[in-house]
């Protein structure tokens, strides 16, 4: 059997449309971006800028232990997102009704300098965020 | 690999109505399934601490989400009312569905 170059190039076309509409369905199983990480948490409503507290180092020496704190008035639930780990959320703090105040530390890895961000939903519904762009000398998550 | 052993730092006593701090650590290792055996270029399958609570009396004050961002050896530190003389209870929750836990008491006085 022998193709004409006409039906060659209608072959490659399908193969090419084929395999973009492949896309999307092997997409979903990937760890969802920061953008989709802070969507899938607000549901997709505005953010505002203030009203959060993120402390973050300016340079983290080592990226394997950085501490973060995160404080909020008035928030019920924080979420940290670092846009250039290879799994962007870091960790979701949903606080009680004991929860002393609307605040916590911890420490994250981070594998290369990027901007970490802290979004909290506030007691009125309605959401604010806070970003710092943290130096990473010796990237976290190695090996 | 040893089992993880919980830490916690909680004040004793307290006054009805105080704001104490409290301190938690759990030594774990936190793999985060994005590393390769050097050896043999193996994936090492994820194996994280994915949940922390912090009850007292039954009561929520704190629930953390954890992803594999979090450094190993996870370290929360926040802010708890103490309402009353009650037991603050720690869980941390593995991957396997393992759940350790650790219970502090605080004295009103």
């Amino acid at each position: 059997m022998k193709f004409t170059r006409r039906q060659t190039l209608a072959l490659g076309a399908g193969a090419v449309a084929t395999a973009a509409m492949g896309l999307p369905s092997a997409s979903v199983a990937k760890i969802a971006t920061a953008d989709e990480a802070i969507a899938e948490f607000t549901g997709g409503a505005a953010i505002k800028e203030g009203g959060v507290t993120l402390t973050a180092p300016e340079i983290a020496e080592n990226g394997n232990a950085v501490q973060v704190s995160v404080s909020a008035e008035g928030a019920s639930a924080i979420l940290i997102v670092a846009d250039g780990n290879p799994s962007p959320k870091v960790a979701t703090f949903t606080f009680g009704p004991l929860a002393g105040a609307p605040e916590a530390s911890t420490r994250m890895r981070l594998i290369q300098t990027q901007n970490v961000t802290a979004v909290a939903k506030l007691a009125d519904g309605s959401f604010a965020k806070a970003s710092s762009y943290v130096k990473v000398t010796i990237g976290g998550c190695g090996g | 690999m040893s089992k993880p052993r919980p830490r916690v730092k909680v004040p004793k006593t307290a006054a009805a109505g105080d704001v104490v701090t409290i301190k938690t650590l759990i030594s774990h290792p936190m793999e985060s399934g994005h590393r390769k055996d050097p050896d043999t270029g193996a994936p090492i399958p994820r194996k994280i601490i994915n949940r922390f609570k912090t009850t007292f009396e039954g009561e929520l004050v704190l629930d953390v989400a954890i992803e594999p961002s979090i450094s190993a050896n996870p370290y929360f530190k926040f802010e708890m009312k103490v309402p009353k003389t009650g037991t603050v209870r720690f869980e941390w929750t593995d991957d396997d569905g393992s759940v350790y836990s650790k219970e502090k008491t605080i004295t009103v006085s």
